[in-house]
């Protein structure tokens, strides 16, 4: 097979190499628009498990690479005047110049046709090397030409993401990987920085781009902009100097594409690297990820051979089909990564313990029980500091089974269910504080004497188990007069079974859903004095909390919503209105209740609707509240309308609580499908929240065998 | 974790001997389903229509949409039909409803496509509203997808792929369960498609898909690459799928021959 490799970075070059090694060697050129020499970047990142794989693809260049790494195994977090370190974190890199001569030489030496300064003459030079070869590499890199000659069947997307970024290198050799946060009077700034040989480190500088901006970076000369740096970081770097390679502030391009391989006037070409996926700076995956890709490429070759079109376009889908879905999960975590730099400004005032571990775990693929296996001793100083707040002890439980004070209410553990045992707070479905409050026929309601003893009988219960008990109060709103949910949710009742529905204004939740009566005065204070006498039953059941429901798109929550609330008066219109009667029935609660019981909100901090609210004005939202009197905010999202965009997946509203505590200061507690004690934990430990609704799917084989037994 | 099969009514050549002979086999065999797909301009029978005729013929199988593409009916219709197959069969049936991916669908039945997540809402909120009697279904893979799976269905019926991408998407459908507050857990129906026979067999199986999704572009490829070929590649599909928690795993000829449910009966019994 005749195969022309466009671009002769890692990708290019290591499947040239590959392909070369083949039983039956194929005929491969490699053109390069630069020089051989030419210098672009400084190190690049490996794990160990990518050693592993290059171990495996071609020993001779492994040991080149290896003999020339920077290896090192921790993380250094230097923030406020400290630095913390986590160990067991195998990694190593290389300058990106030298693993370029390593494979250019291992090339040369497998006889790959290597052609420098050789620029391909746009899309007619793509056609052009497809018509004289029987399979084009299109690794040219984010602005890939070959990508463009085909850009129907590669769907590219190319989308700015994260803060603004510039890559230095420094003569200052780190031992660590070492993550540097600096507070500048424009803002907040981070570094990124490793070793990558004897001599030099990289330097990676970052901000959000306001901060950029607002320190004239945007117009700085290169060396105006290295001496800012060299400024704000000379604590760190001492006599050392910053060197830069024609390095400029960008934003980072996030590359996907539709498909990986096409057909140019019948030539199957396929993409590799940065031309086919990019994954943010920040999980440092870039050069580990096109390597792999071109391990995948050569060995879906011996797999289905190369010796006809069909083996060919064979191995191009057999290639996508594995690697696909593995970049997928990186491009996941290294998007969770991008957007925690892009807010760690708003964790300027956590501990250095709770800040390193939200650092660690930002991208999802690093758990508490993760840090633990690499670094006991670390994890055992992060649970003492999150029992004790300070270093005086020498072992704690982990943060899931460390009690909680709100008020005069003691939590047992940090987690939150329905049912009473293993969680230190129980807290009741949403319960109606009138009967037309309520959601469907069997939502219960906290009104008569008989409700009371009934929650009361609850109390007694929870507690004999040492859980607390907190009612969640809360009004149906629109959302009311619906069935069971058996079947399903938001159906209304038979007509004749339903009763009138009250909402601020006279929208229905769904096509076919009963038509609300928008709320008069007289209603309003119908409704808060309602919650205050429903609060006040529970202080006499024994609740520890009462928590009011402003979630969901029920009464409260559809004030809130620009999309549920078209008052005109005082209660509907700009965001203060809109607060206003949700605040009322806060107030109301909140000096109706002892000094000693805690209130909680339930609240919807997005619609995820658009022209609903988003997370900023969700965090707005819990301040205010915070302010109200509040002291725990139940932090949920969606179903405001009926047609939304929620993205599921396990610990989906971790992120939004992270926001709400740290943006509002104020507690919070989260569920959104956390179902192991180890993600509760990591929610906890990284300070994401404070409480945790646990939804553990399945009784634990353990003990279903056990029994068995 | 049960095992069903689907019926060749999107396979080029099937006839209504074929379909009930199809049906019979799969009724006395180790089959837990039998389902159809549904596509408007496409050589291929019409799903109500075609279990309507297998109803008549068997006596035990599950029968079901795998998935019926809602929109492309009016709300009122559709629910006449899944009632009238639900009967027929003696409420031997499940209805999966999803929004399709074909555009041209829509344009045949004069259905808006821009609003089609809404329509499938309505439909879904008119057949719990009619007290439709049976078991839904819902498919597809975004976040509204999920939601409005768990606010109408009773369980989630994925559309292909690996096992773990089966995974991920059973872990979004029990995570939307439980947002929309159900009680216990969504039912979860998987498929995958096969062909067993010689190489001429496997060639056809290939050709079918190739065409069927030739509307996905090169992604065809990649659907008719992943084509169940032999009794070791549908073993370990079956591993895979019944380790991640699938209730019902229905495999889907690509070819119309009726000695293709002996073969798969012959590997899974």
């Amino acid at each position: 097979m005749k195969v022309t490799i466009v671009g002769a970075g890692p990708a290019g070059l290591y499947l040239g190499i590959l392909l070369a090694k083949a039983e039956q060697p194929h005929e491969i050129t490699v053109l390069e628009r630069n020089p051989a020499d030419a210098t672009f970047g400084w190190g690049v990142v490996f794990s160990e498990e990518t050693l592993g794989a290059l171990r495996d693809a071609d020993y001779a260049s492994y040991l080149d690479i290896t003999d020339t790494f920077a290896r090192w195994d921790a993380i250094d977090i230097s923030y406020r005047d400290t630095v913390l370190r986590s160990r067991g974190h195998a990694f190593s890199a290389i300058a990106r110049k030298q693993l370029l001569a390593i494979l250019q030489r291992r090339a040369a030496e497998l006889g790959v046709t290597q052609r420098f300064g050789t620029e391909i003459d746009g899309q007619a030079g793509v056609m052009e090397l497809c018509a004289d070869t029987d399979l084009l590499v299109g690794a040219d890199g984010v602005r890939s030409v070959v990508r463009e000659t085909a850009t129907e069947t590669f769907r590219p997307t190319i989308t700015p993401q994260g803060g603004t970024y510039i890559w230095y290198g420094t003569d200052l050799v780190f031992d660590a990987f070492r993550f540097i946060f600096a507070e500048s009077e424009h803002g907040l700034f981070q570094v990124h920085g490793y070793p990558f040989d004897e001599h030099a480190s990289t330097f990676i500088v970052e901000c959000p781009e306001t901060t950029w901006r607002e320190a004239g970076l945007d117009e700085m000369s290169e060396a105006d902009s290295i001496a800012f740096c060299e400024h704000l970081f000379a604590d760190e770097l001492g006599e050392h100097r910053l060197l830069s390679n024609k390095s400029t502030w960008m934003r980072f391009p996030l590359v996907r594409n539709g498909s990986w391989h096409a057909r140019i006037a019948d030539t199957p070409v396929v993409l590799l690297g940065d031309a086919a996926h990019t994954a943010h700076f920040t999980i440092g995956s870039g050069t580990k990820l096109a390597m792999e890709d071109a391990i995948a490429l050569a060995a879906a070759f011996v797999r289905h051979g190369s010796d006809n079109p069909a083996a060919i376009q064979a191995a191009l889908v057999h290639y996508e089909r594995e690697r696909k879905p593995v970049v997928e999960r990186f491009q996941q975590a290294a998007t969770d990564s991008a957007e925690y730099f892009s807010r760690v400004h708003e964790h300027t005032h956590l501990a250095p313990p709770q800040f390193a571990v939200n650092l660690l775990t930002r991208s999802g693929r690093i758990s508490h029980t993760n840090l633990a296996q690499r670094d006991a001793d670390f994890v055992r100083g992060v649970d003492v500091w999150f029992a004790t707040g300070s270093a005086e002890r020498a072992v704690a439980p982990p943060p899931a089974f460390t009690p909680m004070t709100l008020r005069g209410l003691r939590l047992a553990n940090r987690m939150v269910s329905a049912t009473p045992g293993d969680a230190g707070l129980v807290l009741t479905p949403l319960t109606a504080v009138t009967p037309g409050g309520r959601v469907n026929p069997d939502t219960p309601t906290l009104r008569t004497d008989t409700d009371t003893a009934r929650l009361r009988a609850a109390v007694t219960e929870a507690n004999a188990e040492g859980s607390a008990l907190g009612v969640l109060l809360g009004h149906a709103g629109r959302r009311g007069a619906t069935r069971p949910p058996d079947r399903g949710v938001d159906i209304p009742l038979p007509e004749a079974e339903a009763w009138p529905l009250l909402a601020p204004s006279a929208l229905p939740f769904g096509k076919g859903s009963q038509p609300p009566n928008a709320m008069t005065s007289d209603d309003l204070a119908e409704v808060r004095d309602a919650f205050v006498a429903a609060a006040g039953c529970a202080v006499e059941a024994g609740c520890g909390l009462v928590a009011l429901d402003c979630g969901y798109g029920y009464l409260l929550a559809s004030f809130l919503s620009p999309l549920t609330n078209r008052r005109t008066d005082d209660y509907g219109g700009a965001v203060d209105n809109r607060l206003r009667f949700p605040l009322e029935v806060v107030g109301a609660v909140r000096a109706a209740l002892p000094d000693d019981c805690p209130l909680a909100v339930r609240l919807t901090v997005t619609d995820w609707a658009r022209g609903g609210m988003t997370a900023d004005d969700g965090v707005a939202a819990a301040r205010a509240f915070r302010e109200a009197g509040v002291d725990l905010v139940h932090v949920v999202a969606g179903q405001t309308v009926a047609e939304s965009t929620p993205e599921y997946r396990r610990g989906y509203l971790n992120t939004l609580s992270d926001q709400v505590r740290n943006g509002a200061r104020v507690p919070t507690m989260v569920g959104g499908h956390l179902t192991t004690v180890d993600a509760v934990n990591t929610v906890l430990a990284a300070g994401r929240a404070d409480l945790c609704v646990t939804e553990f799917l399945t009784e634990p084989a353990a003990l279903t065998s056990g029994r068995a037994a | 974790m049960e095992i069903g099969v689907g019926l060749p009514n999107t396979t080029p050549g099937t006839t209504g001997a074929l379909l009930t002979e199809w049906a019979r086999r799969a009724d006395a065999g180790p089959f837990g389903s039998l389902a159809v797909l549904d596509r408007l301009v496409y050589d291929s029978l019409e799903p109500f229509a075609a279990l309507s005729a297998v109803a008549a013929v068997t006596d035990r199988i599950q029968l079901a949409t795998m998935i019926a593409i809602g929109p492309l009916r009016p709300a009122a219709l559709l629910a006449k039909q899944a009632e009238a197959v639900h009967r027929l069969a003696d409420g031997r049936f499940t209805l999966g409803l999803g929004i399709g991916a074909r555009h041209d669908d829509y344009t045949a039945a004069g259905a808006d496509h821009s609003r089609r997540g809404a329509l499938l809402s309505e439909q879904l909120a008119h057949l719990r509203g009619s007290d439709y009697p049976g078991e839904i279904l819902v498919g597809g893979n975004s976040g509204p997808a999920f939601a409005r799976m768990a606010r109408y269905a009773d369980g989630y019926a994925h559309g292909g792929g690996p096992p773990r991408a089966f995974a991920s998407a059973a872990t979004k459908a029990q995570a939307a369960w439980r947002d929309l507050g159900r009680p216990g857990t969504p039912r979860l129906w998987a498929q995958g498609y096969f062909a067993l026979g010689d190489d001429d067999t496997v060639q056809a199986g290939r050709d079918y898909l190739r065409d069927y999704y030739a509307f996905t572009g090169p992604f065809a490829e990649t659907i008719a690459s992943a084509n169940l070929t032999t009794g070791r590649a549908i073993k370990d599909f079956v591993r895979g799928y019944a380790a991640e928690g699938c209730e019902m795993l229905v495999l889907l000829p690509t070819v119309s021959d009726v000695g293709q449910i002996d073969r798969l009966a012959e590997v899974i019994g």
